[in-house]
């Protein structure tokens, strides 16, 4: 039957038909629908794992325990995975073991642009590439069989215009594949030092074979052209952009297209090199394919002509690799205002940014989520974001610097003393790796206050359940772990972790103080959900913030809180009711009383 | 291109679906930004005998659907020269500009008209809010979108039909109308 799919639903009818039995993910754009894809298929058992390196270990062990195991993540999650990576390399597998890493080449929502091939050749396992929704469909089936035949956990590499481009797709039906038998093998399954030698050696033995297969598969093949004046080598999206850059030659440019792209086929890039006259690697990012044909004493040109920098596109293969005129665009003399990511309306977030936003002699340590955007004017809160966990740890980092220093440079010239660190993260994120930072603070006792901004949903990502929703990934009711009790488990004391209602400001600004005031370590967590929850939603549709244009005085405090919802317009203040939600932030900032809540709650 | 909350998306879906059925080859982008509402929300839809690239390039679309007036300075580099340009008369302030950092330009629809000798510009959300909900302006605007592309052949109320709630479609098949008609 013929459909239209992004990449990642592709990737997820893929696995069902391929009888994939177990599959895990920690959401992460662009990879975060592939297991609600996945999880819509009744065969499949799909969980949320709490982070990347859970969700690999979980698939890991059903391969080994025979089933056909797929994990998924984007490309920083696999950072956090690659500790199993690298040594489930030398185990193999026994059920197929796929493990999908989704790259941001351009930075549509990650925090870098790194290149995940490397971790194939760097782990010394087969990797695929596809290049359309078709051949995810195709590629993840193919993926588990090759699994299996190299004893191997097997890379399925895709980026952002691979998983969030729909494109026509031919789906076929469920193959069931039998759980395999497990045999105990510690030869094989336990990796101590002796054993791990011993599988060091049959993985050289294992890439040897990988390389003839390379140079010989259905992955990697040869699209001649007309010609063999231009020949062209790429592999994943960049193979379309490819393709269109040259398609108005009329076929006459030749093409390696490449699918299996760890090992590299070194033969059949030799073979199609000294074929054709000149030669270009077309790739995103890193030089990934190029360095390896260079490697090979093969002349070819590419990077020094493409950007290193950002997504590629037709246009841009054309103006690099062709050259000539093209026409002027339209263009005005207008300078559009930028549009970046802001919080919501009606965000939780936004009470204890806030508060935050008062004290200039803190710093913040941010984390990954929405939160995040409390950088943005006007609130302008956050100090640092690395990735996933970071705040809790990075921040006990800064308090150790600034106990030496005596103070910020930027507070020690305002006469200010010693900064106090907060940290900001939230439920998943915490859930994810924050919880270790935690524990660290507590025992070498840096006395930093974390700000666990619980909205009871993985947001950013777009709401996927978390071990603090009480919901599996399929909306079944489970256990739901209680972060106050985490937080005291930890050993933070009972009096120092305080839940506090973001929407109401006086509440939320008495417990940063007493954080702020504490020389222990003091959590502070928030308790609103996200606005963007449908329940939420509904219940608050028709209610929102009026203001009062006769007690109005125009002073903008109001305009401080950072609400898309505000604006100042024709001289008086404007509250968009559509998008308000009636959080009443505003109206609590305000000095005059001109804002106050109005409509009625939904039952 | 529109601001996220704005059905852009949606609306991509709807069109790449039915052209789909129609037997072209499609491939649809989107890039959703990392904020759920607010912003900047662009998506690609690409059709033909064959498609190879998902992403359509600078001076490449045939037709540019703004949601968002200033949306449309923000991507008409994108529209081919002699392509048609189609502006939802409907202004969403970014923060940037509700904190004062940066201003809100002035007469982008007269100064997008003397650059596009192919511009409509009309106020989709009035009109979608007149038939009964705001939130259909992204079907009012696809609608126009079909009309500009001489896709009317196709039945897009039976892809609507199979794409919105069942109590929603007549107000979507009314919108979408409504926004054919304003192409004469």
């Amino acid at each position: 039957m013929k459909e239209i799919m992004t990449g990642n639903e592709a990737i997820a009818r893929g696995a069902w038909e391929a009888g994939c039995h177990v599959a895990a993910a920690y959401p992460g754009t662009p990879s975060s629908e592939i297991l609600e894809n996945v999880a819509r298929y009744g065969e499949i058992d799909a969980e949320w794992s709490t982070n990347e390196k859970v969700a690999v270990e979980v698939a890991s062990g059903a391969a080994l325990g025979g089933a056909r195991a797929l994990a998924a993540m984007k490309h920083v999650g696999l950072n956090v995975a690659a500790d199993p990576l690298f040594t489930m390399s030398y185990i193999g597998s026994n059920g197929g073991l796929v493990i999908v890493t989704a790259d941001d080449p351009g930075f549509f929502s990650s925090q870098n642009e790194q290149d995940n091939r490397w971790y194939a050749m760097h782990a010394k396992i087969p990797m695929l590439e596809p290049s359309d929704s078709q051949e995810c469909l195709d590629f993840t089936k193919d993926a588990f069989e090759l699994s299996e035949r190299f004893d191997a956990p097997l890379l399925f590499r895709v980026t952002t215009r691979i998983c969030h481009s729909k494109s026509i797709v031919e789906t076929g039906e469920r193959g069931e594949v039998p759980i395999k038998p497990y045999d105990k093998n510690p030869g094989k399954c336990v990796m101590q030092p002796s054993a791990a030698m011993v599988r060091r050696r049959l993985m050289e033995e294992r890439e040897a074979k990988l390389r003839a297969f390379s140079n010989d598969c259905k992955f990697n093949r040869i699209e001649w052209g007309s010609e063999r004046h231009i020949g062209v080598i790429t592999s994943g999206v960049s193979y379309q952009h490819a393709r269109e850059a040259w398609s108005d030659m009329g076929g006459r440019v030749s093409f390696l297209k490449l699918g299996l792209t760890w090992p590299l086929p070194g033969d059949l890039i030799a073979k199609f090199a000294s074929e054709v006259e000149t030669l270009y690697v077309i790739e995103e990012n890193e030089p990934y394919i190029e360095n390896f044909v260079r490697r090979n004493g093969i002349e070819c040109a590419g990077m020094e002509l493409l950007p290193a920098i950002g997504e590629l596109n037709a246009g841009i293969i054309r103006a690099a690799m062709r050259g000539g005129e093209t026409p002027a665009p339209y263009k005005t003399d207008i300078t559009a205002p930028p549009r970046p990511p802001v919080l919501c309306p009606g965000c939780s977030h936004r009470g204890i940014a806030f508060a935050l936003s008062k004290y200039k002699d803190i710093l913040v340590s941010g984390d990954i989520g929405c939160y995040t955007l409390s950088v943005m004017p006007p609130l302008s809160v956050i100090d640092s974001v690395i990735c996933m966990g970071a705040s809790v740890s990075a921040g006990i980092g800064f308090r150790k610097a600034f106990s030496r220093a005596g103070a910020r440079e930027d507070a020690r010239k305002e006469g200010k003393k010693i900064n106090k660190v907060f940290g900001m993260i939230g439920d998943s994120t915490f859930f994810h790796s924050g919880i270790t930072g935690l524990i660290d603070a507590v025992v070498n006792r840096s006395a930093i206050a974390l700000c666990i901004v619980d909205n009871r949903i993985t947001a950013m990502t777009g709401h996927q359940e978390n071990p603090g929703t009480g919901r599996t990934i399929r909306g079944e009711t489970t256990e739901t772990v209680d972060l106050t009790a985490i937080c005291t488990a930890c050993g933070v004391k009972p009096e120092n972790v305080r839940k506090i209602d973001p929407y109401n400001l006086a509440e939320t600004e008495k417990a940063v103080k007493d954080a702020y005031d504490s020389d222990e370590i003091f959590v502070l967590i928030t308790t609103r959900p996200c606005a963007l929850i449908k329940d939420v939603q509904r219940k608050r549709a028709n209610v929102r913030c009026e203001v009062d244009d006769k007690l109005c005085v125009k002073c903008k405090a109001c305009m401080r809180v950072g609400c898309p919802a505000l604006a100042f317009r024709d001289g008086r203040i404007e509250i968009d009711g559509s998008s308000c939600n009636g959080c009443t932030i505003c109206a609590q900032v305000c000095p005059r009383h001109a804002i106050s809540q109005a409509g009625e709650f939904n039952d | 291109m529109g601001v996220g909350g704005q059905g852009t998306i949606l609306a991509s879906k709807v069109l790449s679906v039915g052209l789909a059925r129609a037997g072209y080859d499609v491939k649809m982008s989107e890039i959703h930004g990392m904020s759920q509402r607010g912003g900047s929300v662009t998506t690609h839809v690409r059709f033909g005998a064959k498609v190879y690239s998902p992403i359509v390039d600078e001076r490449g679309a045939d037709i540019l659907v703004s949601f968002e007036k200033v949306e449309a300075v923000r991507w008409l580099a994108f529209l081919k020269r002699g392509g048609m340009l189609v502006v939802n008369d409907y202004e969403i302030r970014p923060l940037s500009v509700l904190t004062g950092t940066a201003e809100y330009p002035d007469g982008v629809t007269g100064k997008l008209r003397s650059e596009v000798p192919r511009m409509i510009a009309f106020d989709a959300v009035k009109i979608a809010s007149d038939l009964g909900s705001v939130k259909a302006q992204n079907v009012v605007l696809l609608g126009a979108l079909v009309k500009g592309m001489k896709l009317d052949h196709i039945d897009w109320n039976a892809v609507l039909k199979d794409s919105v709630p069942p109590k929603l479609y007549e107000l979507n098949a009314r919108a979408f109308a409504a926004g054919a008609a304003e192409l004469k």
